[in-house]
């Protein structure tokens, strides 16, 4: 990262300062000291400290993305790390993990490496690459895994690209025990699936578009819940939107089973009735589900089932959008509505704002062993700083991301970030926009 | 009262289908002169976009634009140099440049048709999108059967076949329940979409007690790739379940009428006399659908002038 030198003081004054990691909810100034948070010292006088008025605002460990695309390198006309990484700050994730869908894939340490070095070049955010599980996305070889960790790979997924041999799912999960790296899945059955592209149900049957049941994601994940618990690995299960793949998620922890899982800002927000006006940006997959799948997944959040809200961000082309339903391709974009949207769930008092941060930020950074996730003394300074009442338009449009692929286009939103630090730099302003 | 664009009969109140059937009436009426002429449309373009190869539903959309002096462009992108990639509201941008006063849309996609018609000015006309809506041919369909059966109103019609993959059986559904019908389906399981019940409609997995009393009966077609075991094990199989001949006749109603959206893939959905012989009504609603789509020309063209020679029309 071209990034500024931190040797400032830097002082957060009056914030309500929420630290999951040492269970920390109360209003104090959180003083940083070069790229770390430092000691609380009390002292009223700033001095030469630059300061950060805060008061009214929550100040949290900055959020952590398990699920992203950069579409970097291959696909710049969608994304690229350092415009990816812009938009995410701006929406207050200070570190995010990109998925290996990218051309070439991510499934060699040369593209690891690449990547990595084109984070530190452009992306004001921490970069880390989730590599393919399987060369090419294939699902038949698995990848270097060894040599994928040492790169700096931090998980291994083939995502979208659902392995759907058991064997080589098995194989792959057994192989993640060397390098202690989980191994996420896109649990769809793809014959389930079979073209579907809404949710199967009442709108599917009136729009007279090819469901996707919820049973293809229940399956999948089923079988993975069998295939970890088998093998001992640790399985994270991406972006769960069905309330049946809670339920069994729920079930196999109890049981004893490694498994982690995330879910994303639209299944907690959206339901497949947004599509009644075949909006290509609300396409995604897995599609916008029931809204019994919804609330579902929204109570999985909050009893600890989902570890973790991860965006799913995937830009897609303006060009590629106005395709017919069928042909468009699926996913939206999500760091800079990501908060305001689940942000949601605290005013309907579903849960509580330290336990949402946990979710953003504190449980990601512990399924990937980052070293983030709080503002304890001495840990790095990335540092977000939000207004949970401050209403804003969004027009993604005036957004940092190269695409403009969002379900919440043009609509009003509450809660936004005005302030985001990584490594103890400021790097983005609500009003300046983003610094480096 | 009646929209800019006709997308879906899911979009129309009973009081919109009626008038239109009303206006069809009196298209039906030029359509028995010598001279099957009137001067309703002229000096106004209408594009007949299909992305989706059709003749059938193309020639009778044009066939109606002639007898009401429109001038008719057929363009069909996926026969010229459509790229897959291309977008469809690139296309649509492109037409609407040429100012056309009435844009037809047929696409293999379900809908198309509305996302064109956010970005046109010209009314939309639905000649059928995917498995969504094709709400001409259920138009006709009501058509027919109010000129068969004197109402609608208080019968029972059984929609046999494909249901799942089929626009006709979506937009004959509700017309028919608008219409105040009662409607029932039966199709192998496979066929039966999600949660159909939630369009007003029963399913039966049981073609006997889905033609049981039955006023009318709707012959979907079925494609034949959908015939090789993904979702019945065979012809045979199906055309002896739910292959509807005249033994299979004698579980409805005595004046049954029977209905197909054309073609009919004969020994399959009709055996083979039903397909040409009463009680099966299939050319009439050949002639309905051009009298039909005259009506909704003229309705939903927007700018159009009150015909000259056609009095009932105007009303």
């Amino acid at each position: 990262m071209s990034r500024v030198e931190a040797d400032a003081r830097i002082l957060l004054r009056g914030g309500r300062i929420l630290d999951p990691a040492a269970e920390r909810d109360e209003v104090a100034d959180l003083w940083i000291e070069g790229e770390r948070i430092s000691r609380a010292t009390g002292e009223q006088d700033a001095g030469d400290a630059r300061v950060i008025d805060a008061s009214g605002c929550w100040v949290m460990p900055g959020f952590v993305d398990l699920h992203t695309h950069l579409r970097e390198p291959g696909l710049e006309y969608k994304e690229d790390i350092r415009t990816g990484g812009r938009s995410a700050v701006a929406g207050g994730f200070t570190s995010i993990a990109c998925m290996a869908n990218t051309q070439p894939v991510n499934d060699d340490p040369a593209t690891t490496d690449f990547i990595l070095d084109r984070a530190r070049q452009g992306s004001p955010a921490r970069v880390y690459p989730v590599a393919a599980a399987t060369r090419g996305l294939e699902g038949k070889v698995m990848t270097e895994m060894s040599a994928l960790m040492e790169a700096g790979a931090v998980a291994f997924s083939d995502d979208g690209r659902t392995i759907m041999d058991s064997g080589v799912m098995r194989h792959v999960l057994e192989y993640s025990r060397l390098v202690e790296a989980p191994v996420m899945t896109h649990a769809e059955d793809r014959r389930l699936v079979a073209g579907g592209v809404v949710n199967e149900g009442s709108v599917s049957t009136r729009l007279g578009l090819p469901g996707n049941p919820a049973i293809a994601e229940v399956a999948l994940v089923e079988r993975d819940l069998m295939l970890a618990e088998f093998t001992g690995a640790h399985l994270h299960v991406a972006h769960v939107s069905t309330g049946g793949a809670v339920e069994r998620i729920r079930a196999a922890r109890e049981r004893g089973v490694h498994v982690t899982a995330e879910v994303a800002p639209h299944h907690l927000a959206l339901t497949d009735e947004r599509l009644l006006e075949y909006d290509t940006n609300a396409k995604v997959a897995p599609p916008l589900r029931s809204e019994e799948d919804r609330r579902a997944c929204r109570l999985g959040l909050v009893d600890g089932t989902l570890d973790a809200i991860a965006t799913d961000h995937a830009p897609h082309a303006l060009h590629e959008k106005e395709l017919d339903f069928v042909d468009a391709p699926p996913g939206m974009i999500g760091f800079e509505t990501a908060l305001a949207v689940v942000l949601d769930m605290v005013r309907e008092e579903e849960i509580q704002p330290l336990e949402l941060v946990r979710r953003l930020s504190t449980n990601p950074a512990r399924i990937l062993r980052l070293e983030a996730g709080t503002l304890a003394e001495g840990a790095v300074a990335d540092v977000v700083v939000v207004d949970p009442a401050r209403e804003w338009h969004y027009d993604p449009a005036k957004g940092f991301s190269k695409s403009q692929n969002s379900p919440w286009a043009g609509e009003s939103l509450t809660g936004r970030v005005l302030h985001t630090l990584v490594g103890g730099v400021p790097v983005f302003d609500v009003e300046r926009g983003v610094l480096v | 009262m009646i929209g800019r664009d006709l997308l879906g009969i899911e979009d129309l109140d009973r009081e919109e289908i009626e008038r239109i059937l009303d206006t069809a009436e009196h298209m039906v009426e030029i359509g028995e002169r010598e001279v099957k002429k009137v001067p309703t449309l002229r000096g106004r373009t209408v594009v007949n976009l299909f992305f989706e190869s059709s003749t059938r539903t193309r020639a009778s959309f044009e066939i109606a634009g002639k007898r009401l002096s429109a001038d008719v462009v057929n363009f069909s992108p996926s026969a010229s140099s459509l790229k897959k990639a291309e977008s469809i509201l690139d296309t649509a941008r492109t037409l609407d440049a040429m100012d056309p006063d009435a844009v037809v849309v047929r696409h293999s996609v379900a809908g198309v048709p509305h996302r064109i018609a956010a970005v046109l000015d010209a009314p939309v006309i639905n000649a059928g999108d995917g498995a969504h809506e094709h709400p001409t041919q259920a138009l006709l369909d009501a058509l027919t059967v109010r000129q068969q059966k004197g109402r609608v109103d208080g019968l029972t019609v059984a929609i046999v076949g494909d249901i799942l993959h089929s626009r006709v059986a979506r937009s004959n559904i509700h017309a028919f329940r608008k219409l105040g019908a009662e409607v029932r389906l039966a199709a192998p399981p496979p066929m039966i979409p999600a949660n159909v019940e939630s369009l007003g409609v029963k399913a039966y997995t049981s073609l006997r007690e889905a033609l049981d009393g039955a006023d009318v009966i709707m012959a979907l077609r079925i494609q034949n790739e959908r015939l090789g075991g993904a979702y019945v094990p065979s012809i045979r199989e199906y055309s002896a379940t739910f292959g509807i001949d005249r033994m299979k006749l004698d579980y409805a109603k005595e004046d049954v009428i029977v209905m197909h959206p054309g073609p009919v893939n004969r020994g399959v959905e009709l055996s083979h006399d039903l397909a040409d012989h009463r009680p099966s009504v299939i050319l009439d609603q050949v002639r309905n659908g051009v009298a039909l789509r005259m009506a909704v020309l003229y309705l939903f063209s927007g700018r159009a002038t009150a015909p000259e020679t056609s009095e009932g029309a105007s009303q």
